[in-house]
C-alpha cells in the first residue's frame, strides 16, 4: 500500500491546481486521473478565451492546461493515469482508497486528506424529456466536441442545437467551421444561458439563428435522426399547442446543463447543497467530512476556468494546512435569500482559522440591475459592493477578510438590495 | 448609432458606437479594450480561428491549432480551408508554427497542444 499526505481525484484544471498548491506546501501529493492524459475537459476545448483573468491572455483550453501540466511534470508530482477510484473508506490515517488500473490491478492507497476535483457531467437527452424515437444522431455538446476536436469525426451535416449553454454555442461555430450546417439554436428559457460574447462570436458571426422560448418536443427517425419537432413554450416552459413545426435534420446537439460529479463524495456521506449539486463547504473548501476537500466543477459549475484553478489552489493549500495542524472547526452558516441568490459557495465560514481571507462565489437568481450585495455578521459589514448588473449565467466572485466581531452561532448574512443611487460600480 | 456587444472578455459589455465626423465615439465599455474592439468591429472586423489539423499519428489523430493573431472575419473559411489541407507528419511542441502567413494575412497558424507530450503520455 502506498501512502500520501494528499490525494487529488481528477487531473483537470481544478485537480492540477490543487496538486500544485498542495505539493507547493510540502505535501506528498498524488493525482489520480481516469483518462490517459492530464487536462480534463480542456483537452477538447480548443477554442480560445481561457485564462484572461489569470494570465491576461486569450489561451485555448489545451494551452491553458499545458501551463499546469508542465509544472506538475517539472515538480515530479506523481500521477496515476487510466486509474479509477472504486471505493473510499475512512481509515486511521485518514482515508483508504481502492483504485484499479491495468498495470497494477486493484490497489490500496492511503491518504491523510482527499481533494475531489472530479468535474461535472452533461445532462443527457434522458434528463430533458424529449419524446419520440431514439435514433442515432443525438449527442451531448461535449460528446460532439470530443468527436470533432479529438477524433476528427463530424457527427452530422444538418444540425440543430437544443440549449444555449456555452458549449452548445461553441459547438454551433465549430460544426459550421468544419462544414456542417447548423440550422438553429433552440432555448426553452426566454434568455440565453451562455455568455453574450459567445452569442456574438459563435452565432451572429455565422448567421446562426437563436430561437428563445422554443424547445424540441419530439425527435423523428428510426436508424438516424430525420427531423425534430419544435414548439414555442410558455413562461412555465410548457409547449404551446399550435406552434409546432417540423425541421429536417440529421443531428441533435444537446447543451442543456452540467451536473457536478460527486459519486465519491456521496460514498463518504458528504453533505450536499441542492442548489449547486456539489458538497457543502467552508471557505477552505473543506466538506462536511473533515479532511475531504472539493473544488472546480465538482463543487459547483463554473463558467470560467480561471476560477476553477483558483478553487483548486484554495483546496490544495487548505488540505496541506489540514494535514499539518488539525483544528476543531467552528462553522457559521452563510444565510441567503433564495429569492435573490441561485447559490453561494462556500455555504459556511469556519471562524476558528488562521487564514482570514475568504473567496466567495455566487450567482443571482435572475437578472438584476443596480444591486448592492452586502455580507455581514450582525452589524459588522465584511463586504459591500454595488453591481450594475447581475446575471445568472455570470458567476460573481468576491473576496473579503474575516475581521471584527464574528461570533459563533450567529449566521453571516449575504443580502442583495437595490443600490441607493445609480452610479458606477465601486 | 450602432449597438455592439464586446467580445474581448466574458463580461460582454453592451457598446454604443456613433460617428462624429471622422471619429467614432464609443460608450458602454468598461475598459479601453472595448473602445478599440468597437472601432475595429465597425471598420475591419477580425477574429482568431481555432481548429485542428490531421496528423499521421494514430494515438493523436488531430492536433489543436489556432491563429497567432486575428484574421479578417470574412476570410475565416479560407483560413479553415488551408488548415484542413494540413497533414502533420512530425511531432511538434506547443506553439510551433504549422502554417506560416496563412492566406497572406501575415498571421501564422500555431499548435496549441504539445504533440510530443501527447504521444509520450500513453
Amino acid at each position: 500500500m502506498s501512502n500520501y499526505d494528499v490525494v487529488v481525484l481528477g487531473g483537470g484544471p481544478a485537480g492540477l491546481a490543487a496538486a500544485l498548491a498542495s505539493h507547493g506546501k510540502g505535501m506528498n501529493t498524488l493525482i489520480i486521473e481516469r483518462e490517459h492524459r492530464l487536462g480534463g475537459i480542456l483537452k477538447q476545448c480548443i477554442h480560445d478565451g481561457f485564462g484572461l483573468v489569470r494570465f491576461k491572455e486569450k489561451l485555448t483550453g489545451p494551452e491553458y492546461a499545458h501551463r499546469f501540466i508542465e509544472q506538475v511534470q517539472a515538480q515530479d508530482i506523481p500521477v496515476l493515469l487510466n486509474t479509477y477510484v472504486v471505493q473510499v473508506d475512512k481509515s486511521e490515517a485518514g482515508f483508504e482508497l481502492t483504485v484499479v488500473n491495468r498495470q497494477n490491478g486493484i490497489e490500496k492507497i492511503e491518504a491523510k486528506a482527499l481533494i475531489m476535483a472530479t468535474g461535472c457531467r452533461e445532462r443527457t437527452a434522458r434528463q430533458v424529456f424529449i419524446n419520440g424515437t431514439r435514433p442515432a444522431g443525438v449527442y451531448t455538446a461535449g460528446t460532439a466536441q470530443h468527436l470533432v476536436n479529438l477524433e476528427g469525426y463530424l457527427p452530422g451535416k444538418k444540425c440543430v442545437i437544443l440549449g444555449s449553454g456555452d458549449i452548445g454555442l461553441i459547438m454551433a461555430r465549430r460544426l459550421t467551421l468544419e462544414g456542417a450546417q447548423v440550422l438553429g439554436v433552440y432555448e426553452a428559457k426566454s434568455t440565453p444561458s451562455g455568455l453574450s460574447r459567445n452569442i456574438v462570436q459563435c452565432l451572429h458571426d455565422f448567421n446562426i439563428p437563436l430561437h428563445l422560448s422554443t424547445t424540441i418536443t419530439r425527435v423523428f427517425g428510426d436508424d438516424r435522426v430525420e427531423a425534430v419537432e419544435i414548439a414555442q413554450v410558455d413562461e412555465n416552459m410548457r409547449p404551446i399547442a399550435g406552434t409546432e413545426q417540423v425541421i429536417e435534420c440529421d443531428t441533435v446537439i444537446l447543451s442543456v446543463g452540467l451536473i457536478p460529479e460527486n459519486e465519491i463524495a456521496e460514498m463518504l456521506g458528504i453533505q450536499m447543497d441542492a442548489a449547486t449539486r456539489g458538497p457543502v463547504v467552508d471557505q477552505h473548501f473543506m466538506t462536511s467530512v473533515p479532511g475531504v476537500f472539493s473544488c472546480g466543477n465538482s463543487l459547483h459549475v463554473n463558467d470560467l476556468v480561471d476560477y476553477v484553478s483558483e478553487s483548486g489552489e484554495i483546496a490544495g493549500a487548505s488540505a496541506a494546512q489540514y494535514v499539518r495542524e488539525t483544528r476543531v472547526r467552528e462553522l457559521v452558516e452563510i444565510k441567503k435569500d433564495n429569492q435573490d441568490f441561485l447559490y453561494v459557495v462556500p455555504q459556511h465560514i469556519n471562524i476558528n482559522t488562521s487564514n482570514q481571507q475568504v473567496i466567495l462565489y455566487f450567482r443571482s437568481r435572475d437578472i438584476r440591475e443596480n444591486m448592492r450585495v452586502t455580507i455581514k455578521s450582525g452589524d459588522n459589514v465584511l463586504f459591500s459592493r454595488k453591481y450594475v448588473i447581475l446575471r445568472p449565467p455570470e458567476m460573481e466572485r468576491v473576496r473579503f477578510q474575516l475581521k471584527g466581531d464574528i461570533p459563533a452561532g450567529r449566521p453571516i448574512e449575504i443580502t442583495m438590495e437595490p443600490a441607493e443611487d445609480k452610479g458606477v460600480a465601486q | 448609432m450602432k449597438n455592439l456587444i464586446c467580445i474581448e472578455c466574458p463580461i460582454g459589455c453592451g457598446l454604443q458606437a456613433e460617428k462624429n465626423g471622422e471619429q467614432w465615439i464609443i460608450k458602454g465599455n468598461r475598459c479601453r479594450k472595448g473602445e478599440q474592439f468597437a472601432i475595429n468591429e465597425l471598420t475591419d472586423p477580425r477574429r482568431s480561428v481555432c481548429s485542428t489539423v490531421k496528423t499521421i499519428f494514430k494515438e493523436v489523430p488531430r492536433l489543436s491549432v489556432r491563429t497567432d493573431g486575428e484574421v479578417p472575419l470574412k476570410s475565416i473559411f479560407e483560413v479553415m480551408e488551408q488548415i484542413n489541407r494540413v497533414i502533420l507528419e512530425r511531432p511538434v511542441h506547443i506553439g510551433e508554427v504549422i502554417i506560416e502567413n496563412v492566406c497572406n494575412t501575415g498571421i501564422n497558424v500555431i499548435a496549441t497542444s504539445d504533440l510530443i507530450y501527447l504521444l509520450e503520455a500513453k
